[in-house]
């Protein structure tokens, strides 16, 4: 698996909406691999620091660098899912067949493994706004691994899921982290952040609070805000 | 009621007056329609999908164009293809191709309008995905027209009902020549204003027909995405 894309560097990454800092010059590296997760309370910038990531927002000031690349010619080695999967009017088979067009004429099979990796196989030829949510999350998932991305983003992709589903995923997701792939994962599941995160980014206030190993994060957080955030204290 | 009764005995014997009337208007109309759909559909999405001063004001032209009143777009083609005009020298005036011309100025409008609306809401729902996949330019374009094929249906249809059912635009470039460019609508002013209401009313039960299995199609294709969660 490509690790071309690590370590991946923020430095003082800033964006303003209207006249909020809602990153306010975030600077993190992220040199390890395996699953970051990034927690943090609403409007703490974590959705916002994934999407300047993956290129989707330009930041007003900073950098962003993923290993000698700069994020747009790293946009081939990346994926991403976002909270709600956007899936094609088509069924399931021709969603993975459209992200993957070389793939789908060379080897169609891998198009039918890919969908039984996410328990979709005999929801092939369903059209793919007809499953539930969690199905199509999965779905989503398997179409974003299909180009085998070094980095993959998740952006609380089970949030309000159902447990199977969930389980599906965080399978799905540990498998390919152990294969090589770096993900970095979105989520106010501190349950789901314990089951995964090898080390934890903990935002506040469109700033990089904390940054530990997650054994370490959930034992003993070093600061007083992530200490009321893993105590369930309502943070504003 | 005697006039009611005649009239739908044309239907029924299929007259060959009412049919050529109904087929000259059918065949103006769909090429009318073909035309407008070529140029409004990538238009529509063109617009949809790029980013460029002025674009809202295009969009803007676009509605005001879809209320145009018929006859003065009858008038504008009029002084087009009229001898002295700039495209008199086509001698196209009342023939079917100056109808046609005058219908697809007034569908496309409509067509792009509406499909521009449909590729948009498409767009905002489909532009982060399709950058994360590196989906851009003409793959994006064909995926956006996939998969509102039966949103831009409903467009198409909507289009053709304006065009079949048209009267002012066609009557003026047309001139409501017998066995020429008589259609349904023209016909029915004529036969009415003369007082022969049973062809104008064989006509209107065909044009009514016409304009309800559109608007049954538009229904049944919403339908039929809505259930299948194509919509």
């Amino acid at each position: 698996m490509p690790s071309s894309i690590m370590p991946i560097r923020i430095c003082d990454l800033r964006l303003t909406k209207g006249e909020r800092a809602v990153l306010g010059g975030v600077d993190l590296t992220i040199d390890k691999s395996g699953i970051t997760v990034i927690m943090g309370p609403n409007g703490a910038g974590k959705t916002l620091l994934l999407r300047c990531l993956h290129g989707l927002i330009r930041p007003d000031q900073g950098q962003i660098t993923l290993g000698h690349l700069r994020v747009a010619d790293s946009r081939d080695q990346q994926a991403m899912v976002f909270q709600q999967p956007v899936l094609l009017r088509r069924t399931a088979l021709q969603n993975l067949a459209f992200a993957a067009p070389v793939i789908a004429k060379s080897r169609p099979q891998r198009l039918i493994e890919a969908l039984e990796s996410v328990h979709l196989a005999d929801r092939a030829h369903q059209p793919a706004r007809m499953l539930s949510g969690g199905e199509q999350q999965r779905l989503a998932l398997a179409r974003a691994l299909l180009g085998k991305p070094a980095l993959l983003l998740l952006d609380e992709a089970t949030a309000s899921l159902d447990p199977a589903s969930v389980l599906v995923i965080e399978s799905l997701v540990k498998a390919q982290s152990a294969q090589g792939t770096k993900v970095i994962l979105v989520s106010h599941d501190q349950g789901q952040a314990r089951r995964l995160a090898d080390d934890v980014v903990f935002m506040s206030d469109g700033q990089v609070a904390e940054q530990s190993p997650a054994n370490q994060f959930f034992a003993s957080p070093r600061t007083p805000v992530a200490k009321a955030y893993l105590a369930g204290e309502i943070l504003l | 009621m005697n006039a009611l009764a005649e009239a739908f005995r044309l239907i029924i014997t299929l007259d060959p007056d009412l049919f050529e009337i109904l087929w000259l208007s059918i065949r103006v109309s769909l090429i009318a329609l073909v035309i407008a759909a070529v140029i409004g559909l990538p238009l529509g999405t063109w617009l949809a999908i790029t980013r460029f001063p002025g674009r809202k004001f295009c969009i803007l032209l676009l509605n005001a164009l879809m209320g145009m009143p018929p006859v003065v777009v009858g008038l504008i083609v009029y002084l087009l293809l009229s001898r002295s005009g700039p495209l008199g020298w086509l001698g196209l005036l009342y023939t079917p191709s100056a109808m046609i011309i005058a219908q697809v100025v007034l569908i496309t409008p409509i067509i792009a309008a509406l499909s521009n609306q449909v590729i948009e809401n498409l767009h905002q729902e489909y532009s982060d995905t399709f950058y994360s996949m590196g989906i851009t330019g003409r793959r994006a374009v064909v995926a956006y027209l996939v998969d509102a094929r039966y949103a831009l249906t409903t467009c198409i249809l909507a289009g053709f009902g304006r065009a079949i059912a048209e009267v002012g635009a066609v009557i003026i470039v047309g001139g409501n020549i017998d066995h020429v460019t008589r259609v349904m609508t023209t016909a029915i002013a004529l036969e009415t204003s003369k007082g022969n209401l049973t062809l104008a009313l064989a006509l209107g039960t065909v044009l009514l027909t016409l304009s309800l299995l559109v608007n049954a199609l538009v229904i049944g294709v919403r339908e039929y995405a809505a259930e299948r969660q194509y919509a």
